[in-house]
């Protein structure tokens, strides 16, 4: 059997089991089939399949480098840690592969704008990439409180020519960006794509934005039988909405034998209340248009997440993490601040690596995992993003002086 | 027949359209907004939408946000929304919620028709919920004898105005603009082809609602439809004047309801 037998297909209405489906206003049921319908064909088109296979190697830098993490390796039990480097892409981080897709997409369709929302501000700074690039107008939804925490990723979309546009109502962070993209869509679905930036939503966008980044996990599988000889004992990665996380996890499924491991965001620590586990501390229920595992109380209504990395704080999960979770093929894990800030420090003072905050996350888990696995067990991390965007966070959080 | 249809049967028989006011539970306190709802019925409001607020709004603008904001700052829970539907319906009008799906499903699909049904209410608007995604909803609803409105788009095709007619009970709902929620200075001209085009597919009375807020537009739809549906207009009002401005607002639009 080879791993593409086993990847987990949803149904025609775009279904992980009982999560994902369409949960949307009927004015936008028509714009997701006309999208539906430019991916199915755009997927078997041999013209678009080279347009971004050339991109993805001209422009991204494809493949990533898989490095091995030795001295890191020493603090985490003496596990093999490899880092499978999307941080070493054009814009620094894993969410180039999706945008890069989907603004071919939104070529094919004729359409001349682009939406986005953004946490970290990597998929802004992506989006805002890809529409230079391809000529669209861009327009970038950001918390105003994550305006202020990812600075420097504001300035970047701005210098790519995108409009950025603080959010100020609710949480101010990403929950309530999506809120307002999907306000612009609806009242400007003819002209405009929404290009969300992780594998959450209505179908089809959390199969096709995993699609765009099973790139991540193709090329290291491959890389890891060429040079290792042999499939990792677990990959990791760290999840907010779960793109970087399907994107290194869809190769392996079908390998039984390797554990898939996703670390949420856990702030404060669950039992605080002050998380954003939504697998490991969520219920079910629907938000954003798919059903999956939410943060709500009692009444339904969604409790705001907290986490000091800005694109992990997100009190939803994509629907195919959640369907992973319930089948117990994937195991997702909680990483506080405090430990994921620990795990950021090592990797930058042991292997010359600043990682995002985000990232970090994916780094504390292997830490511990690696300790319970010992000499012997190889861990395959997806390093999902460069830290530069979180200098001033870490530099504070750390009371250094700049 | 239900309260619902002898609402629009009353509306047709005065060779005019329906007024349906649109007002979050809770706003701007749970008894104000039952003051304000019993002074737009006084007013002329046919049939009343209680919002069920909720956390995430995205079918609305910021005049709703603002509204549903305050009523869940001011502590709204489900049980407020159910208390509320009671208290309307005690009116003598028909009494319906219009809910994001998430609150339903939290509260359970059955457990929230049966009590909804038990506060007197007569139907549900579920504006992100679409008839793919519905079965224990049309269950549940069928059971307990609750409508369920639908809603179609501009950008709905022909095929999905059809699957809409089918899954809707009651009347169904029209969307006048492609957008959220919120006052419009003029209403799109295709708004009279997408309702000409639902009559091909149903019997049922077509309301239209989003971006309605003035007489004058009150007016031109009622030429076509049998429903006039205005909610941002009465927040507006209700935050300007209370209750003497919703009730103004409603004889203001009842005037403008005649064919
Ligand atoms: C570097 C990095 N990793 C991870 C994430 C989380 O997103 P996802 O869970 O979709 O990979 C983000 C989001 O902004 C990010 O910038």
């Amino acid at each position: 059997m080879t791993a593409n037998d086993v990847v987990s297909v949803p149904d025609l209405r775009g279904h992980f089991g009982k999560f994902g489906g369409r949960f949307v206003p009927e004015a936008l049921m028509a714009a997701l089939d006309e999208l539906d319908e430019a991916f199915r064909k755009a997927s078997v088109d041999p013209s678009f399949l080279k347009q971004l296979r050339d991109l993805q190697v001209n422009y991204t830098g494809r493949p990533s480098p898989i490095t091995e993490a030795k001295r890191f390796a020493e603090h985490a039990g003496g596990a093999t840690i490899l880092l499978k480097r999307e941080d070493l892409n054009h814009t620094g981080s894993h969410k180039i592969n999706n945008v890069l897709g989907q603004g071919l997409l939104t070529q094919r369709m004729g359409k001349t704008r682009v939406i986005a929302e953004t946490g970290a501000g990597q998929h802004g700074v992506a989006t805002a990439t890809v529409a230079a690039l391809l000529g669209l107008e861009c327009v970038v939804y950001m918390g105003e409180e994550d305006t202020k925490r990812q600075a420097l990723n504001v300035a970047r979309m701005k210098l790519l020519g995108a409009t950025v546009v603080p959010v100020t109502i609710g949480s101010r962070t990403l929950k309530d960006a999506i809120n307002e993209a999907m306000r612009d869509w609806v009242a400007n679905v003819e002209t405009t794509h929404y290009m969300l930036g992780t594998v959450a939503g209505p179908a089809p966008f959390p199969e096709m934005v995993r699609d765009f980044h099973r790139i991540i996990g193709d090329e290291s599988r491959e890389q890891m039988l060429s040079r290792y000889g042999r499939l990792p004992d677990v990959v990791a990665a760290c999840v907010g909405g779960g793109s970087n996380a399907i994107g290194i996890f869809t190769a392996f499924i079908g390998d039984a034998d390797v554990r898939l491991l996703g670390l949420e965001a856990g702030g404060d620590g669950i039992e605080t209340g002050r998380h954003a586990s939504t697998i490991v501390g969520g219920a079910v229920g629907v938000l954003h248009g798919a059903r999956s595992y939410i943060m709500q109380d009692d009444d339904g209504q969604t409790i705001e997440s907290h986490s000091i990395s800005a694109g992990l704080d997100y009190p939803s999960v994509g629907p195919e993490h959640a369907y992973l979770a319930d089948i117990g093929r994937a195991e997702y894990r909680s990483v506080t601040d405090v430990e994921a800030m620990n795990a950021f420090k090592l990797l930058c003072e042991t292997e010359g690596i600043i990682p995002a905050i985000e990232t970090a996350h994916a780094l504390a888990g292997a830490i511990e995992i690696g300790k319970e696995l010992g000499e012997g067990a190889i861990i395959l991390i997806n390093l999902s993003g460069r830290g530069d965007k979180d200098v001033e966070t870490a530099a504070k959080y750390f009371g250094m002086n700049i | 027949m239900s309260l619902l249809h002898d609402a629009f049967a009353r509306a047709k028989s005065e060779n005019r359209a329906a007024l349906i006011a649109y007002l979050p539970a809770g706003y701007p306190t749970e008894d104000g907004a039952v003051e304000c709802i019993t002074a737009m019925v006084e007013g002329g409001v046919d049939i009343v939408e209680i919002g069920f607020p909720y956390s995430d709004p995205v079918m609305d603008g910021p005049t709703i946000q603002d509204a549903v904001n305050i009523s869940l700052e001011g502590g709204t829970k489900s049980a407020t929304v159910i208390n509320t539907v009671k208290r309307v319906a005690d009116l003598g009008v028909p009494a319906l919620v219009m809910s994001y799906w998430n609150p339903i499903e939290r509260y359970g699909v059955d457990s929230f028709a049966t009590d909804f049904h038990a506060a007197g209410g007569v139907g549900v608007i579920t504006p992100d919920l679409t008839p793919e995604e519905a079965d224990d909803w049309i269950l549940a609803t069928n059971s307990h004898d609750v409508d369920r409105v639908f809603l179609v788009a501009l950008s709905s095709s022909d095929e999905r105005i059809a699957k809409v007619a089918n899954a809707t009970t009651g009347f169904i709902y029209a969307g006048a603009v492609m957008g959220v929620t919120g006052a419009r200075t003029s209403i799109s001209d295709a708004i009279e082809g997408l309702v000409a085009k639902v009559r091909r597919h149903s019997d049922l009375p077509v309301a239209v609602g989003l971006g309605v807020s003035t007489p004058e537009q009150a007016h031109e739809i009622a030429q076509y439809a049998d429903g006039v549906i205005v909610g941002s207009a009465f927040v507006t009002a209700i935050k300007k004047d209370g209750a003497a401005g919703a009730k103004a607002l409603a004889q203001a639009l009842s005037k403008g309801l005649a064919r």
